[in-house]
């Protein structure tokens, strides 16, 4: 019987919790139009690793986990960064930034 | 149920509700600020398994910064606002791929991790320091270079190009304007 006071937490909750947010970003990067909102998507899924690595990383009990989470939120800033730039030069050019409508790449 | 994980329901609760009305909203500022909702709930789950320093950077960086970023960029691009124009027509298959992720990694962790237990011990600040400076100094080294890549690499796209002889010359990254099918 496990006290109401040890400091204990079952690892699948917070597995499914990064994997509810992880699907949540799968479908808002699939059905969205808008640039900004997939951004938005994509800064949840990433959220969804950084729980998994923290829940790892106390799961192993050490600290290589929650470091490199620190990493995946700073490559996640430089990323914000980048792909805001490229959505206002897009807008400035094209004044949409649907992404349906930018397939210039598209053969 | 210990306490921490009625807790742990709780604010997870919350943040899986947020992350689902930022993935269905309407408007785009709601998005925006039930993104900061998920990402302080994020925070909190952090904060509830004893990772303290990185709670306080989620909060620093994603709630602070990169929430400010995105809500500047909705700002100078007009976006219009009802599900018509900011979801597109798959959205049915979108909403499949996207159930059919969650139930493969609901099953998989419920397969594999069934009844197994963090037991949770506080990292200090000071030991994630050492571990960054001791272990992954090279790791830290590449990241600062990519931030400043990144950092260079977003002003010089987003600049506003001036024409030596005076006239002003749009950037041709992106191409002119094509018709628009479908």
């Amino acid at each position: 019987m496990i006290s109401l006071l040890a400091a204990t937490i079952r690892l699948p909750f917070l597995l499914i919790f990064a994997a509810l947010l992880f699907s949540c970003g799968v479908y808002g990067v699939l059905a969205r139009r808008n640039a900004v909102l997939v951004l938005m998507s994509i800064e949840l899924m990433l959220n969804a690793v950084n729980v998994n690595l923290v829940a790892f990383s106390g799961y192993l009990k050490t600290l290589t986990g929650q470091v490199f989470a620190l990493f995946v939120i700073t490559v996640a800033a430089a990323e914000v960064g980048i792909g805001l730039a490229i959505v206002i030069l897009i807008y400035r050019n094209r004044e949409t930034i649907n992404v349906d409508e930018v397939n210039l790449l598209k053969w | 149920m210990t306490s921490q994980e009625i807790a742990f329901v709780i604010v997870a609760g919350i943040g899986s509700l947020a992350a689902l009305r930022l993935v269905t909203s309407k408007n785009v500022v709601h998005a925006a600020l039930y993104l900061v909702l998920t990402l302080a709930m994020v925070a909190g789950v952090y904060l509830l398994v004893a990772a303290e320093f990185l709670a306080w950077v989620q909060v620093l960086i994603y709630v602070g910064a990169i929430v400010v970023l995105l809500l500047f960029s909705l700002m100078l691009t007009k976006a219009p606002i009802g599900r018509e124009t900011l979801d597109n027509q798959q959205r049915g298959v979108a909403a499949i791929v996207g159930a059919g992720v969650l139930a493969g990694l609901v099953f998989l962790v419920q397969d594999t991790f069934r009844g197994t237990r963090i037991e949770l011990q506080q990292a200090k600040t000071a030991d994630v320091g050492i571990s960054i400076f001791r272990d992954f100094v090279l790791p830290f080294e590449v990241v600062s270079v990519l931030l400043l890549a990144a950092l260079v690499g977003a002003v010089v796209i987003a600049r506003k190009d001036e024409a030596p002889s005076g006239g002003e010359s749009r950037r041709t990254i992106v191409g002119p304007r094509q018709e628009v099918r479908r």
